[in-house]
């Protein structure tokens, strides 16, 4: 059988999400009971979780988690991994024996900061990562980076996803932003790398869907380097936002209007000047519009946002209660960990659900290269 | 004179029961195939002149004609086919070209029909277009890579498009090679549903002035009808390289179609012969053609997207490339099936590539070079109904043009004697006693009722695929599966088998 990466398997889905706005780290035990209420919506080929503020002491490292298929390629991936960065530790990422979790692959983590002389002059240090990241998971047959952002991790594996909870011990982390996610693939190998979240940089992705417009978000992607080499919704879903408010430094709720865009009907009723902003968005980026049923939670460093697809084809609750901010498929899943919540509300059709940390402004958080990476993705012609 | 060999293409069947001596059919013909005996009052055939058309046959009020193959046969051939027989002696006799009028008719594979769609079943609901919005609408024009806002405002608009309220827009026919009623009919068509029609090469009569937001003028080789005010007049401008039904071959219009209006219209002396010729005198390679490109531009102050259209050949990718690195906003390919109103046989039958590899290969090279959204994709050359569109719009294009399936809208039957100037239906045609047999009105109509039910259609097999705006079908390969076909097709095309 062929495993995810080889082969397109759509899946259904539960997510959740929990953050304080405040910054407070909190345990995993309540994400776990989370998802674990909505059981019946994964089959156990896949479980998954996303950390944010889990490693303080490193908080200046990218945590690198991966998976090897065996030795020998742990050693080819360490030599690569040396020769770009300069690793601070090295070690398995603790585990705990669960019997309903079966056979794990090889499950490391490192601390590291890429080695300044072997950038590139025309290269930022965030591509740097992602260069290396796409390398990894796309040459070396049986190395996977499953990790690669800076003081988060995700953990994920084969297994419904309160066992995979335990399995990674994540009680015993504390994160101030916590994912996660149960999936019900159609069919799949149960391949470790194929269960979610997704995760690039800083950005992590929940996802609950199968989106239709796949094949023109992907084509269009790869016009910007970016390799679909699992051929999951979940990881175009997360180039995309990369791509949007990393790359070429569109404000988040311009993304928004991009992936869940208003219909015409809409934006036919807005004011002149909104209705040119909306146009050229849906014209320029009309291949980014993702199409058909979802719902996400895109996870980083400063907070999260939530979204459905246009029409809402998904179930997506959200709830406040002082300083958390919930989203689960299901209500019944926060009502599990927050019993009497300030507020519930379903977010509608393409209206996103954003939680940012105290003081920040986005998702993502620039730094001075910013300005100089957005011109020169400008193809001059 | 010698012997002529030619025996009728044609039989005319009159059913002499039915048959009133009314003499319709005897009016209706212009190419007299129907004729009026007077001593014996009665009405005759001359199959010889027979192109079935069938204007006699819908026209006739009892129904009393039927036309059939001509039942003579030649002695068995699988090699010396009828075709091939008697074109010979034709040009035995004539010692010419031979002519034909519109597309490629050889039992080529046609690969639309070796291509199926995906429909959504459980893991993702397909949606109901009667239920849920569905959008079809399209941008042509170049876009730029990112766009800088701040604070909710676009800071820089982005260069000039054209909006499509639905994925088809009528390709280039000139005034001249089709009539001013059928100009008229495809101009308020184009009006009615919300896209755009082409001038061709002919130039713009003043009458049609008022549809100039629904036009796209062109600027071909001949260069006839061209000042400021005809750049000016419409929505976008395009330069014709060339067409699929004769790549690498210019146009010619007998100086008998250049009567009073044409001659105005193209800017030529009246009876003179319109020549195109096969370049353009000032494009000799690609630096050229951005020469053209950003005169016209230049001219029409950068308000207009330009438009290259190219005829599909075997190096169509590399050519597109270099089209949109000269600096076209869109890149028009018309296959080797695409209509024309004259053309020689051997050309049009042997010369170009099917569209629907062009179009792919156009597509993933663009793509390769990360320069597919620098300029949007119009595909033509035989579009025949809803489904080529969804599957050339999976495929890559962003929109399609179509000519001979809009003709057929106005009633034409495709005898493929456009060069005659015969045309009963008042369509391929300058004759007064012909044109003015196509009504504009009605014309405009049945035109846009065709762009409205094609575009339920699409909108049906969107819905089916999950998908409610066309745009998230754009390059969609995913959608498609080919059938009947070889891996390296099946490679061109970028798609999978059924089954995959």
């Amino acid at each position: 059988m062929l495993k995810e990466g080889q082969v397109r398997i759509p899946a259904g889905c539960a997510i959740s999400g929990i953050m304080n706005k405040k910054g407070e780290v909190f345990s995993g035990r309540d994400i776990i009971k989370s998802i674990a209420v909505m059981h019946d919506r994964s089959n156990g080929l896949g479980g998954g979780f996303a950390a944010y503020g889990i490693y303080p002491e490193f908080k200046n490292h990218y945590a690198f988690h991966l998976f090897y298929e065996n030795k020998k390629v742990k050693q080819e991936t360490e030599f690569v991994l040396n020769k770009l960065f300069n690793i601070e530790l090295a070690e398995p990422i603790p585990t705990r024996d669960v019997s309903s979790i079966g056979k794990a692959p090889l499950i490391w983590r490192y601390f590291a900061k890429p080695k300044a002389n072997q950038i590139q002059a025309n290269e930022t240090e965030a591509e740097y990562v992602v260069n290396f990241v796409m390398k990894i998971n796309s040459e070396l047959e049986g190395a996977y980076v499953f990790s690669s952002g800076k003081n988060m991790g995700t953990f994920k594996g084969v297994g419904y996803p309160e066992d995979i909870g335990d399995f990674y011990r994540l009680d015993e982390y504390k994160g101030y932003i916590w994912t996660a996610h149960g999936r019900f693939p159609t069919n799949t190998p149960g391949w470790w790398g194929g269960a979610h979240p997704f995760s690039l940089l800083d950005w992590t992705i929940v996802h609950n869907g199968e989106i239709s417009s796949y094949d023109a978000n992907r084509r269009y992607l790869e016009m910007y380097g970016y390799k679909c080499t699992l051929q999951t919704d979940t990881e175009a879903i997360t180039y995309i936002f990369d791509l949007l408010l990393r790359k070429f430094g569109l404000p988040l709720d311009s993304a928004i209007n991009i992936v869940a865009a208003p219909f015409w009907s809409k934006i036919s009723r807005m004011n002149p000047e909104q209705q040119k902003l909306m146009k050229s968005l849906r014209a320029v980026f009309s291949s980014l519009l993702i199409n058909g049923p979802f719902s996400i939670i895109l996870g980083s460093t400063n907070g999260f946002m939530a979204l459905n697809d246009r029409l809402k084809l998904r179930s997506l609750v959200a709830a406040e209660k002082g300083d958390n901010l919930y989203i689960a498929s299901e209500e019944s899943a926060i009502l599990e960990i927050c019993k009497n919540p300030d507020k519930t509300w379903a977010p509608r059709g393409g209206e996103p659900v954003i939680g940012l940390l105290d003081g920040k402004e986005s998702l993502y958080c620039f730094d001075e290269t910013q300005e100089e990476e957005v011109v020169r993705h400008s193809v001059a012609l | 004179m010698s012997l002529n060999y030619m025996t009728p293409a044609f039989i005319i069947e009159r059913d002499k029961d039915r048959c009133i001596d009314c003499q319709v059919c005897v009016r209706q013909c212009a190419n007299e195939a129907h004729k009026w005996d007077e001593e014996e009052q009665k009405v005759y055939s001359e199959d010889a002149n027979c192109v079935n058309c069938h204007r006699c046959v819908v026209m006739c009020p009892t129904r009393a004609l039927s036309v059939r193959r001509f039942p003579l046969e030649f002695r068995y051939n699988a090699n010396w086919t009828p075709e091939t027989i008697r074109a010979i002696y034709l040009q035995a006799e004539t010692g010419g070209v031979l002519l034909t009028g519109m597309g490629n008719d050889r039992p080529y594979p046609i690969y639309w029909d070796h291509m199926l769609l995906n429909a959504s079943q459980v893991t993702n609901p397909s949606i109901d277009p009667l239920r849920e919005p569905m959008e079809l609408k399209t941008y042509l024009g170049r876009k730029p890579d990112f766009l800088k806002i701040k604070n909710g405002k676009l800071l820089e608009d982005i260069p000039p498009q054209l909006e499509l309220d639905v994925p088809i827009m009528f390709s280039a026919m000139s005034f001249g090679s089709i009539s001013l009623n059928a100009h008229k009919s495809l101009a308020a068509a184009a009006q009615q549903v919300g896209t755009y029609w082409n001038t061709g090469e002919g130039g713009l009569h003043r009458d049609l002035v008022q549809y100039g937001d629904h036009t796209i003028v062109q600027v071909a080789s001949g260069r006839f009808g061209i000042n400021p005010d005809y750049l000016k007049a419409g929505a976008a401008i395009e330069i014709k390289i060339g067409q699929g039904a004769k790549p690498g071959i210019g146009g010619h219009l007998p100086g008998e179609k250049v009567g009073e209006e044409v001659s105005k219209t193209r800017m030529i002396p009246l009876g003179t012969d319109a020549l195109s010729p096969a370049p353009h005198h000032d494009i000799y390679s690609i630096e050229d053609l951005r020469q053209l490109i950003y005169s016209l531009k230049e001219a029409t102050e950068y308000q207009k997207p330009v438009f290259v259209k190219i005829a599909a050949v075997h190096n169509v990718a590399a050519i597109a490339s270099g089209i949109v690195r000269a600096g076209a906003d869109v890149v028009v390919i018309d296959g080797y099936r695409g209509g024309t109103g004259a053309a020689p046989l051997r050309t049009r039958d042997s010369v170009g590539i099917p569209i629907e590899f062009a179009l792919a290969a156009v597509d993933t090279r663009l793509r390769e070079e990360g320069i597919r959204n620098k300029a949007s994709l119009v595909i033509g050359g035989s579009i025949r109904n809803s489904t080529d569109i969804v599957k050339a719009i999976a495929l890559g294009a962003d929109a399609v043009y179509i000519g001979t399936g809009a003709l057929i809208a106005l009633g034409c039957h495709l005898c493929q004697k456009c060069y005659t100037g015969k045309c009963n239906w008042g369509i391929a045609t300058q004759d007064p006693q012909l044109y003015k047999r196509l009504n504009p009105e009605i014309g405009a109509e049945r035109a846009a009722n065709l762009l409205k039910a094609w575009a339920h259609e699409i909108e049906e097999l969107l819905g089916g695929m999950g998908i409610n705006a066309l745009e998230s079908l754009r390059g969609n390969r995913l959608m498609l599966r080919g059938i009947g076909l070889t891996d390296r097709e099946l490679n061109i095309l970028g798609i999978k088998a059924a089954g995959e």
